[in-house]
């Protein structure tokens, strides 16, 4: 398992999504978001985008106001999450069209869709996007 | 309507809680509608279920506890629609988490699910499945996941494929099952499945062998050649990121060849093209690229030996180190330390580009840089980096400093060539940056220093030097302070002076000057200030024309507010005023440090007596937390942490005391005339009885064992000082020979030094006759048997009592293999001898000896159970019982609680290690099978008392005994369990 946990945080640190994959109580999560976080935000546009925390590596990309925070294991390749990232946000904005913090948080439950199709259990299920967003649009269109 | 009843919509909640100015605010608007949710979970409202889980769902995010929604998930799972189920599924995955039982509620749905004709439910429950399934669920839905594994839609398979992973890792037995399946889906072409599928197949070869080595016979070329086409295949829009066909993939394959090839040539040989041509094409201008060829170099780092890919490897993360992208160096870096257990050479290579990275910008590759580089030192390169590194922290940054400190100093310590070299490049890590430094690091400095005699002139100067540049660094003025104490002449007089040193004149006030900064420098802690106070009485006889000075400074901490200070204060102030003729002798250079303690104590490795006894010294060093049991030990010690617990003998006090090594009083006193400090030491223990050694402890004990409580210690010392003019014999023994006899040259009377301390020490009003202390007692007596118990007390050591055990015979059989018996609970320590036979003839004794030392002494009693195992014409008899009583101690017959029941087993053997074993308290269930399973790997143990909880079943006790048998190949344990009624007989 790769991904432990997948944050998308706003440049006020305020949390927009969190998806963990694996158990954390309510007061550890929240702890473990706060130090991220904070470490997160303090560096700056040339430091690189890999953080380590406890026994966590944070690989983390900013858009705009948005922070992209993942958690992996020591294993994982770095870069790749990286790219993850990125095909992340590409996938969000070919739906929403440019996304925004706002997107995220009055469609969590969309956002949170579009992550199920492309994580589960910590490993990347699908890499297209067109593959990952059909569900999706299929059930836009039903209701 | 109002906009927090429940009737509020999603989108306004997240409007209301956006709004908020604070985070009060935010907490009342979440309160406000959780208690409008709960009110409509509990009126059972069906049409509102998926928005309140929604609301829920945010909720959560947001970090607020969410568990009465658990159900509703359940309850939307159940529901037909998909809408519902799609809010329910998620709601569950994010809600809750395999632990909870509600999870059990849901095995049955899932299991529905699985088996839907839509097969966008059959996805929606795999993901559900693969992100929270438990063992339990595991072992229920595995047939149905396998069976997926074949579905006609690719999005059903690739779901299948990463729940089977969950799957095999909760339950590793499952995992030959789903080989066969996992091998066949690596022929498919769909990219979501074949990512999928390398996966899972990389799973199941990490939990099972027999899985590594199908896939590695099996599949090894069929992934080569799916690597190889994507490699070489034309522009997919899909999947193309910057111009390469899905580097996702391209990594998870590189991953499982990985696990193919390490270890295997064949399996190696068989991808070391490929490899080749993924390293050298492979575009590096983009991330994608970069992150393709970072896996690379992994799996060539990782496989069996090819010289040519090596090189390869190592110059892509040579290119990677001097990229100019961060990102890039730090998986550089990263590497690296993985390819330092391949090729240590190659790496060294890089050695200045990673030393630069140690003095980056960023903190994380700061960091991985300094790991590096301290996986790279060795013997050979030690002194230039370390030289590099001591100049870089002057420049680096506070919150680096101490990660960078502790490197240094770790290194120094492992690699260091020399002692002059190492007690250099400490006194600048503490000249730089001592207040980063550990306690163990500057204590450790300190051994060194004392164990390098030719070296103590040239530390006493360069430690005197650095504290005229700096006196900001604590630990620095701590080890300067303690060096100035002992070794003050030796900086006065220039002696021992090296070539490589300049010469320093330093005046006796001078020296005091210094310590006396320490102590009036108002940031010194509370060590420091002690520390130097212990100087000062110390330079006070190597100085005497700075006595009168030195007297001043430490009155002036009479009044110190910190009872430590003041007490030391006092008490210094007695011996400088009052006792003259002794002073010199009592203020000696500190013995040579023993390394090997030292060394011992940090690794933890010191039998458990000792650390259980200097556990109540808060590990301060100088004792200014004083532990009841040492406080002569600190009065004088340094380093009070380094010196042996009082367990044996009162001897031990003296030792620490003076710091003598007792060893040298059985030296051939041929050594009397000479006259060399070393010596004197020697000849005044070898002219002390061990009785001496008491008198001045007790006298210098400042009364904190009260006499009423222990008056053993008492009486003791007036028994040796009364009965005995041997101790007198020796007190003058010991002036006439020491120097100050030469000044003084006038016999030590009793008084004064019963006086030493200023009636501190215990009355001698107290006077008590001598003789046993303590009435014997009957602790086990049945028709055949009877035990007795004699006690004792080790003179000056109240806590441990000494037992003498008797075992008669009453019948008139022969009882062999005997045994005894004894559990104790935490406080205590117990040490069982081996008893005098293990044959007790008829009518006939034996006697065992045991010692008790009671971690409370004065607060809890003395308890003990027993257990008594003999064989009388074959048949094996079994007697225990609660210790009656221990006078003169308050009777406690019952410490097991009324819940518990008891078993022990014994292993059969010979009797001399039968003290081998251990009584376990066990409060609950889990740790009862926590035990089991390590007492399985002690293969030492040859009894284990246990208490066993009620909630463990007798006939699980026995399968366990009956397992271990097995397992440890002891084919006699004796396993008796008794219960509560059976104990009270």
């Amino acid at each position: 398992m790769g991904i432990r946990f997948i944050l998308m945080v706003n440049k006020q640190g305020q949390t927009r999504l969190a998806q963990y994959y694996e158990w954390l109580t309510l007061e550890e999560r929240r702890a473990l978001e706060g130090e991220i976080v904070r470490k997160c935000l303090a560096r700056n546009e040339q430091q690189c985008s890999f953080v380590e925390h406890r026994n966590y590596k944070i690989v983390y990309r900013r858009y705009a106001s948005l922070f992209f925070l993942v958690g992996v294991d020591n294993e994982e390749n770095e870069l790749a999450i990286l790219e993850f990232i990125h095909l992340l946000v590409e996938t969000m904005d070919r739906h929403f069209g440019n996304v925004c913090e706002l997107d995220i948080m009055f469609h969590l439950e969309k956002a949170h869709f579009m992550l199920e199709e492309m994580v589960m259990n910590g490993s990347v299920v699908e890499t297209s996007k067109a593959n990952i967003l059909s569900p999706i649009q299929l059930m836009e269109k039903a209701s | 309507m109002n906009p927090f009843s429940s009737g509020t919509r999603l989108r306004d909640m997240i409007r209301a809680i956006r709004s908020c100015k604070t985070a009060a605010e935010e907490r009342a608007v979440v309160r406000k509608e959780c208690a409008a949710i709960r009110a409509a979970i509990s009126e059972n409202d069906q049409d509102y279920r998926h928005r309140n889980l929604a609301k829920l769902m945010f909720i959560h995010m947001l970090g607020y506890p969410t568990h009465f929604g658990q159900m509703e998930c359940l309850k939307l799972i159940a529901s037909s629609g998909f809408p519902e189920k799609r809010i329910g599924y998620l709601a569950l995955m994010l809600l809750l988490d395999e632990r909870q039982e509600v999870l059990m509620l849901v095995t049955n749905s899932l299991k529905q699910d699985l088996n839907h004709s839509n097969q966008y439910i059959i996805g929606l429950a795999l993901c559900a499945l693969g992100n929270i399934c438990s063992a339990e669920m595991a072992r229920d839905l595995a047939p149905e996941v396998e069976r997926l594994l074949q579905f006609r839609d690719p999005n059903i398979r690739k779901k299948a494929a990463l729940c089977s992973i969950r799957i095999i890792k909760k339950v590793p037995d499952l995992a030959e099952n789903f080989i066969n399946p996992a091998a066949s889906l690596l022929r498919e072409k769909h990219h979501g499945v074949l990512i999928t599928a390398v996966q899972l197949c990389t799973d199941l070869c990490k939990v099972s062998s027999e899985a590594l080595e199908y896939f590695r016979e099996k599949c090894t070329e069929g992934l080569v050649k799916t690597l190889k086409d994507m490699a070489n295949s034309s522009y997919s829009p899909e999947y193309d990121v910057a111009g390469i066909t899905d580097p996702f993939l391209h990594i998870r394959l590189l991953k499982l060849l990985r696990i193919l090839g390490q270890g295997d040539p064949d399996a190696s040989d068989c991808m070391n093209d490929i490899l080749a041509q993924v390293a050298t094409k492979i575009e590096s201008n983009k991330n994608a690229g970069n992150a393709i060829l970072y896996e690379c170099v992994g799996t060539i780092m990782s496989i069996e030996d090819n010289g040519g890919l090596r090189v390869l490897a190592i110059n892509i993360l040579g290119r990677f180190l001097s990229n100019r992208d961060n990102n890039i160096r730090y998986v550089a870096l990263n590497m690296l330390m993985k390819a330092m257990t391949v090729d240590a050479q190659a790496v060294q290579r890089h050695r200045a580009t990673i030393l630069e990275c140690v003095k980056d910008s960023d903190a994380s590759i700061r960091k991985k840089a300094l790991d590096l580089v301290y996986l790279l030192v060795n013997e050979s390169n030690v002194k230039p980096l370390t030289k590099e590194l001591i100049e870089y922290l002057e420049a680096s940054d506070q919150e680096f400093k101490g990660v960078l400190t502790d490197k240094i100093c770790s290194l120094v310590e492992k690699f260091s060539p020399e002692k002059i070299w190492y007690i250099d490049q400490m006194l600048k890590v503490l000249s730089e940056a001592g207040s980063f430094v550990k306690d163990e690091v500057w204590h450790a400095l300190i051994v060194v220093i004392s164990n390098a005699s030719d070296l103590h002139g040239y530390s006493v100067r360069a430690l005197y030097r650095a504290l005229q540049t700096t006196t900001e660094q604590e630990s620095l003025v701590r080890v300067a302070v303690w060096c100035i104490g002992e070794y003050g002449d030796i900086l006065v007089n220039n002696v021992g002076m090296l070539d490589i040193e300049e010469p320093i004149t330093v005046t006796e006030s001078d020296a005091v000057d210094a310590v006396e900064v320490a102590i009036k420098r108002h940031t010194s802690d509370l060590t420091t200030k002690a520390m130097a106070l212990i100087a000062l009485l110390k330079l006070s006889s190597r100085f005497p024309s700075c006595s009168a000075r030195i007297k001043d400074i430490i009155l002036q901490n009479k009044q110190s507010f910190v009872l430590e200070l003041q007490q030391r204060s006092i008490e210094f102030n007695c011996i400088l005023q009052k006792h003259q003729n002794i002073r010199a002798a009592l203020v000696e250079r500190m013995p040579v440090l023993d390394e090997a303690t030292f060394s011992g104590r940090r690794a933890g490795s010191l039998p458990t007596s000792v650390s259980t006894s200097t556990g109540t010294a808060h590990n301060i060093p100088n004792g200014i937390a004083k532990p009841a049991a040492a406080p002569v030990a600190d009065l004088l010690d340094l380093s009070s942490d380094d010196a042996p617990a009082p367990s044996s003998s009162g001897g031990d006090f003296l030792q620490d005391l003076l710091g003598v090594d007792l060893s040298t009083a059985s030296a051939p006193p041929s050594k009397l005339g000479c006259t060399n400090g070393t010596d004197l030491r020697n000849i005044r223990v070898k002219s002390t009885s061990k009785r001496w050694y008491n008198v001045l402890l007790d006298l210098l004990s400042i009364g904190t064992s009260p006499p009423a409580q222990s008056s053993s210690s008492a009486s003791d010392i007036l028994s040796s000082i009364q009965d005995n003019t041997a101790s007198l014999a020796n007190l003058n023994g010991l002036t006439s020979l020491s120097p100050l006899s030469a000044n003084g040259n006038s016999p030590v009377s009793p008084a004064p030094v019963m006086d030493l301390l200023d009636g501190f020490g215990p009355s001698p009003q107290k006077n008590e006759e001598n003789g046993p202390a303590y009435p014997s007692l009957v602790a086990y007596e049945s028709s055949s048997l009877r035990m007795s118990f004699n006690f004792s007390k080790q003179p000056g050591n109240p806590q441990t009592t000494l037992i003498q055990a008797t075992f008669t015979n009453l019948s008139p059989n022969v009882y062999n293999d005997f045994l005894f018996q004894a559990a104790v609970p935490k406080f205590l320590q117990l040490h069982l001898d081996p008893a005098s036979s293990n044959t007790l003839p008829a009518n006939g004794s034996i006697s065992q000896s045991m010692k008790v030392t009671n971690s409370q002494h004065g607060k809890k009693s003395l308890v003990m159970r027993i257990r008594i195992a003999y064989k009388m014409n074959g048949k094996e008899v079994f007697g225990r019982g609660a210790s009656q009583q221990f006078p003169p101690f308050r009777v406690r017959d019952q410490f097991w609680g009324k819940d518990k029941r008891r078993a022990s087993f014994v292993r059969h053997g010979p009797t001399a290690a039968r003290s081998d074993g251990i009584h376990l308290h066990l409060a609950a269930r889990s740790e009862f099978v926590l035990i089991f399973s390590s007492l399985t790997m002690k293969q030492d143990l040859n009894w284990v008392d246990l208490l066993i909880p009620d909630d463990v079943a007798r006939s699980e006790l026995e399968l366990t005994f009956s397992s271990l048998t097995m397992m440890q190949d002891l084919n006699k344990v004796d396993l008796l369990i008794s219960d509560d009624e059976a104990r009270s007989e």
